[in-house]
């Protein structure tokens, strides 16, 4: 994913001058391109993230379409304040790029996890919350970032992420992808936690449970047009992402549900709980813990309807 | 009366003379204490400590014109310590950015001038400040961006000297030599004090100097209630030595009303009336 990121972030500059690349001191090597091709629009902030998002901010109010790149926690929770004022209160067109969101560290440990940013963030008035699922999504995700004129968070994976679109789908901010059709239970799914909820998809299909399945990319704004049609039609919504089940897309969702009962459907979310990770681990190993994969989760969701 | 001022580069406003600009700052000094005792509002001394350096900035050195306040090529300045708005608003007024009738209904309900400055709340208010530590990092952000789009624009970042306990002010300190950014400036209002202390003991601020000097800004001590001197460092950005430049502006708080000079008190004491008459004569307006 971070690939894909470096790759379609050097094309974007390449045609607009206004767009300016800040890393905090990451991505050895994965950016030399666009400092070849963007001179002078690669910057490499250091280990400061705090600095880099006011400067963001600063070049923002200048004209320029700043994009802040570093690993996520140090990008988010580090930085939570310069983010809220600087690039909120004044509601200034940044780009925030977490690598290496979720578990995607799990082995390096609690620093390095990522499960409670998109819960902070989201309280942030006027931010898009995306979590793209696969490198095609990363592309798109980014072309609609620069091209929306305010704040967006995307949270993306490391390397060697499954890629689930054949191309770049149809994306806009907020608006879910849908993947598979189905009746009786739908999962909604951020990030790249998506093929665990295809492959769940087609157990359950051979348990003759239909089920339809929604890259649900934006976290906020929530595609409110697919969580009314699922919520009156299937029995079973399920939210699925890694990140904690509070604050999340499954937080956001049973916030949305709340203003929106009675409904047809129950809402299970799945997520990491409402605890740090201790174990040493790979990021299968720990979504596994987690009932994250497509086998638990194919259990969970048909005891939730038979 | 001498005029000081010569030798300024082009600017939108007529050139004053020092005397002048010595008036200024008194007719300034007089309108925070007369705004701190209509609205209620504290950080009277935190506000009186920096008039003379505004002063030298918007009347010696800016390159604005307040017809033009969202023109991208403008000079920016960042009154990074945010509590001492009073200063700031005061002198956009003066300085004809917006009208002074805005000074008046300051800090009451539904009024665009807030105790602390909102985003684009008047003209000539560069960022929303309040929170310490954000001015240097968004006015670096400025400067590169100045530097990227090819504009020579400066920036000035006016902060206090208990600011200078954030973090963030250090990133962006090391960041800004890193980057040799010659077209950003730094003025420490040093007043010695902060909100409950002393600043020299709540850390370890002396040889704030030598602070910034080892961070890599081209750095000078000026007596920061001497408006030429201020004014001659000031115009004097980027001085060509490859590096921002860092002013450490040794000033007193409560400036200019002797029984607020340095009693840390009035960082939350508001005037009253006999105390606003009191000012007023100090400042020789009576």
């Amino acid at each position: 994913m971070r690939n894909a990121f470096a790759k379609q972030i050097t094309q974007i500059a390449q045609q607009d001058e206004r767009v300016v690349l800040l890393s905090g001191d990451i991505g050895n090597r994965l950016f030399d391109d666009i400092k070849a091709k963007c001179p002078g629009r690669f910057l490499n902030c250091g280990v400061a993230e705090a600095n880099m998002i006011g400067m963001a901010a600063g070049m923002a109010m200048s004209g320029l379409r700043p994009v802040c790149y570093t690993i996520t926690p140090f990008l988010t929770y580090r930085c939570m304040e310069q983010i809220r004022v600087d690039v909120f209160y004044h509601h200034v067109p940044v780009v925030i790029v977490g690598t290496g969101a979720g578990l995607s560290y799990a082995s390096l440990g609690a620093t390095h996890h990522s499960c409670e940013e998109m819960g902070m963030l989201r309280l942030l008035p006027g931010l898009s919350v995306i979590a793209p699922a696969d490198e095609w999504e990363v592309r798109a995700a980014i072309k609609a970032a620069i091209a929306h004129p305010q704040p967006v968070y995307i949270r993306i994976g490391k390397k060697g992420e499954p890629v689930v679109h054949q191309a770049e789908p149809q994306f806009t901010i907020g608006k879910a992808i849908e993947m598979l059709h189905g009746d009786d239970i739908c999962i909604l799914s951020a990030g790249t936690v998506l093929p665990e909820a295809m492959s769940a998809a087609k157990h359950l299909a051979a348990r003759g449970v239909s089920t339809r399945v929604f890259s649900f990319h934006t976290v906020k704004p929530l595609d409110e047009a697919v969580l009314s049609e699922v919520f009156s039609k299937c029995k079973v919504v399920a939210t699925l992402e890694e990140h904690s089940v509070l604050g999340g897309l499954g937080g956001a969702v049973a916030e949305w549900l709340a203003d929106h009962s009675p409904a047809k459907a129950r809402l299970i979310r799945f997520g990491t709980p409402d605890e740090f990770l201790h174990e040493t681990c790979e990021q299968e190993h720990a979504r596994e813990k987690f009932g994250m994969t497509s086998t638990a989760i194919a259990d969970r969701l048909q005891a939730a309807v038979t | 009366m001498s005029n000081i001022l010569t030798s300024l580069p082009i600017m939108t406003a007529p050139e004053p003379t020092l005397v002048e600009l010595e008036g200024i700052a008194r007719k300034l000094r007089f309108k925070l204490v007369q705004m701190s005792h209509k609205a209620g509002t504290p950080h009277l001394g935190s506000a009186l400590s920096c008039v003379d350096i505004l002063v030298a900035a918007y009347w010696t050195t800016l390159k604005v014109d307040p017809k033009k306040a969202d023109d991208p090529s403008r000079e920016r300045f960042i009154l990074s310590k945010g509590h001492a708005a009073t200063a700031l608003y005061a002198t956009l007024a003066e300085r004809g950015f917006f009208s002074r009738d805005l000074l008046e209904n300051f800090a009451q309900h539904g009024a665009p001038l807030a105790e602390q400055p909102a985003p684009n709340c008047a003209p000539g208010v560069e960022l929303a400040t309040g929170s310490l530590g954000h001015g240097l990092p968004v006015g670096v952000g400025m400067a590169l961006a100045g530097r990227i789009q090819k504009r020579d624009y400066r920036v000035f970042v006016c902060m206090s000297d208990g600011e200078c306990n954030e973090g963030t002010v250090w990133e962006a300190a090391m960041f800004a030599p890193g980057q040799k950014l010659e077209n950003v400036c730094v003025i420490v209002d040093y007043n010695k004090w902060q909100a409950t202390g002393r600043s020299n003991e709540v850390m370890a601020l002396d040889s704030l100097a030598e602070k910034w000097k080892a961070f890599g800004w081209n750095t000078t001590e000026v007596d920061g209630h001497d408006i030429s001197a201020l004014s001659r460092l000031l115009r004097n950005v980027p001085d060509n030595s490859g590096k921002p430049v860092a002013i450490i502006a040794h000033t007193v708080k409560g400036k200019g009303v002797s029984f607020m000079e340095d009693d840390n008190n009035w960082h939350y004491r508001i005037p009253t009336a006999q105390e606003v008459d009191a000012a007023k004569e100090e400042l020789g307006l009576v």
